[in-house]
C-alpha cells in the first residue's frame, strides 16, 4: 500500500479528522490552534493527527489534497479547508451544519 | 523581486482583482526582521464566483507554487466576490496570534 492509499485510508475511517501542528491541548501554530479551537466549540469529538510527528504524512498528505499548508480538516473524506476557510464557515453557522449532519459511530 | 511582490503581480494578472492585499506580517512572528515568512493576502474577485472556498484557495495556491516553495512558511487567504465584499463592508478576519512555533519545527 503507497502512502497515499494510507492517506486515503485515514482519512475515510474518521469521520471528522484535523491535521494539524502539535495537539488541541499543545498546538504549535496559530492557525492549527485556531482550527482547534473552532472544532472544540462545534462540540463532536473529533480525530488528529500531529504532522510534526509524522513527517511523512506532512511530506504527502498536499499531494493527496492538493492542499500546500496544514491544518486541513476533512469531514467524511473530504477536505472542508484549511483555518481561514473554517472560521470563516463558523462564523456563518455553516461549520456547525456540517460537523452536526456528521454521523459518529461508537 | 520580493516574494509578497511576485505574488501581487501573479494575482494581478490571472484573477483580475477588484481589490487585492499582499501583507507581510512576518514581524508579527517568530523571525527575524525583514523574513517574508507569513503573508496575509486578501483578494475580491469576480472569477470566485461559484466556486467554494476550498476551489478558490486551490486556485490561488496554484498560481503561488513558486513563491510558496521559498522562503513563505504560513499564508492566510480571503477570498471574496465583489458582493461578498460589500456584504462584508469590505473587511476581512485577523490572522491568528503565532505561538512561536517555527523556531521549535527548524531546531
Amino acid at each position: 500500500m503507497t502512502i497515499l492509499d494510507e492517506l486515503d485510508e485515514q482519512v475515510k475511517a474518521n469521520p471528522i479528522l484535523l491535521y494539524m501542528k502539535g495537539s488541541p491541548e499543545a498546538p504549535q501554530c496559530g492557525f492549527s490552534s485556531k482550527a482547534s479551537q473552532i472544532l472544540i466549540a462545534c462540540g463532536k469529538p473529533f480525530s488528529f493527527v500531529d504532522i510534526l510527528s509524522n513527517p511523512q504524512i506532512r511530506a504527502n498528505l498536499p499531494e493527496y489534497s492538493d492542499w500546500p499548508t496544514f491544518p486541513q480538516l476533512f469531514v467524511n473524506g473530504e477536505l472542508v479547508g484549511g483555518s481561514d476557510i473554517l472560521s470563516e464557515l463558523h462564523e456563518s453557522g455553516e461549520l456547525q451544519k456540517i460537523i452536526d449532519e456528521v454521523d459518529i459511530k461508537d | 523581486m520580493s516574494a509578497c511582490s511576485s505574488i501581487e503581480t501573479k494575482l494581478t494578472q490571472e484573477l483580475e482583482p477588484s481589490h487585492l492585499e499582499v501583507i507581510n506580517e512576518s514581524y508579527l512572528h517568530n523571525v527575524e526582521p525583514g523574513k517574508e515568512s507569513h503573508v496575509r493576502i486578501v483578494i475580491v474577485s469576480q472569477k470566485f464566483k461559484n466556486l467554494n472556498l476550498v476551489k478558490r484557495h486551490q486556485l490561488i495556491y496554484k498560481q503561488i507554487d513558486n513563491e510558496l516553495e521559498g522562503p513563505i512558511h504560513a499564508i492566510s487567504l480571503h477570498t471574496f466576490t465583489d458582493s461578498e465584499w460589500k456584504e462584508r463592508n469590505e473587511t476581512a478576519q485577523e490572522s491568528p496570534d503565532c505561538l512561536g512555533g517555527m523556531k521549535t519545527e527548524e531546531t
